[in-house]
């Protein structure tokens, strides 16, 4: 779907976040030269019509003790890697499932998941659980855990406002 | 240590932020303290990280695109090459990962075209191969992250 310019520019002001002042929607209103209902208005679009999956607080996991972070890929029939996949969404330690395309030779896998937990143990045992009980103890699979970060934040999408321009 | 309110303001608001003028005030009555106490809470865990911002999470590839990327990078080489691929303002995340395909990163740019030329340009600073493994399909419903506090 296509983004009007005033989306654009809103969605750039809120990639750093929602100001921390009283009338956040006011204050983000007047860097892209919209008012504060237009700015509630076009969140509550995006919202309704899917664009914005959510919004609210987001945390860093492993700042809360969630420090194993695993990305665990699988290599699923094409015709069964939709059903698969949401089989997987649907477990609440699971952060993020898509289905990517293979570059063979390199990469076999084309479903991913994300799965995050306190512990590497506890990890591995639920991507076990996932693999049962979505039907795919069978298929070939493997198992990234992070082991540094070298970056972490939200995406910049969007025009930033000229003023902020300057400093980003 | 993390606070109470602190933690019912990550359990009770990673989505559906209140649309309204005083969000924070809204927040407060639900949780029933004061406007003020929720925007410092909410700084405190800004500065300590916790939070990485309040913000919104977008459906892929609706605002811009954006894609997965992996490289195989020599052990020698690994921090000099994160350093390259992490400068660019459209890469926002970036993490070593234990595989062949050592380094993945994560790709996102508003203008059409700006993924690729990410790419190439990685490609062409490293001289190592970058895989692409674009988004296809989301089965993933994002309600947030349920922390189980112990």
């Amino acid at each position: 779907m296509d983004l009007s310019e005033h989306e654009k520019s809103l969605i750039g002001a809120l990639s750093d976040g929602l100001p921390l002042v009283s009338r956040p929607y006011a204050l983000i209103g007047e860097q892209v030269g919209m008012s504060e209902a237009e700015v509630i208005e076009a969140l509550s679009r995006m919202q309704v019509d899917g664009r914005i999956k959510r919004f609210g607080l987001i945390v860093r996991h492993h700042e809360l003790g969630y420090k194993a972070n695993a990305m665990t890929v699988w290599d699923i029939d094409d015709d069964k890697v939709a059903e698969v996949g949401r089989c997987f969404g649907n477990f609440d330690f699971v952060t993020l499932c898509y289905r990517r395309p293979r570059r063979l030779p390199d990469w076999p896998y084309n479903l991913f998941c994300m799965v995050h937990g306190q512990e590497r143990d506890a990890v591995l045992e639920q991507i076990e659980q996932l693999a049962e009980k979505c039907g795919a103890a069978a298929a070939s699979r493997d198992v990234l855990f992070s082991t540094r970060r070298f970056k972490q934040r939200g995406a910049r999408y969007g025009k930033m406002p000229p003023e902020l321009e300057s400093v980003a | 240590m993390m606070d109470d309110l602190e933690k019912r303001m990550i359990d009770g608001f990673q989505r559906d932020l209140p649309l309204v003028e005083r969000p924070y005030a809204e927040i407060a009555k639900k949780l029933g303290v004061e406007e003020d106490d929720v925007i410092e809470a909410l700084k405190v865990l800004k500065e300590n990280g916790t939070l990485s911002r309040v913000g919104a999470v977008f459906k892929p590839n609706t605002v811009g695109e954006s894609t997965l990327a992996a490289m195989a990078v020599d052990q020698d080489r690994l921090e000099e090459v994160a350093a390259i691929v992490s400068n660019f303002d459209e890469v926002n995340h970036n993490y070593e990962r234990e595989h062949r395909l050592n380094l993945w990163f994560v790709i996102a740019s508003a203008e059409k075209g700006g993924v690729d030329s990410v790419l190439e340009q990685i490609q062409k600073m490293t001289g190592i191969k970058v895989l692409n493994l674009p988004m296809l399909e989301d089965y993933h419903l994002d309600l947030g992250f349920d922390l189980r506090w112990t």
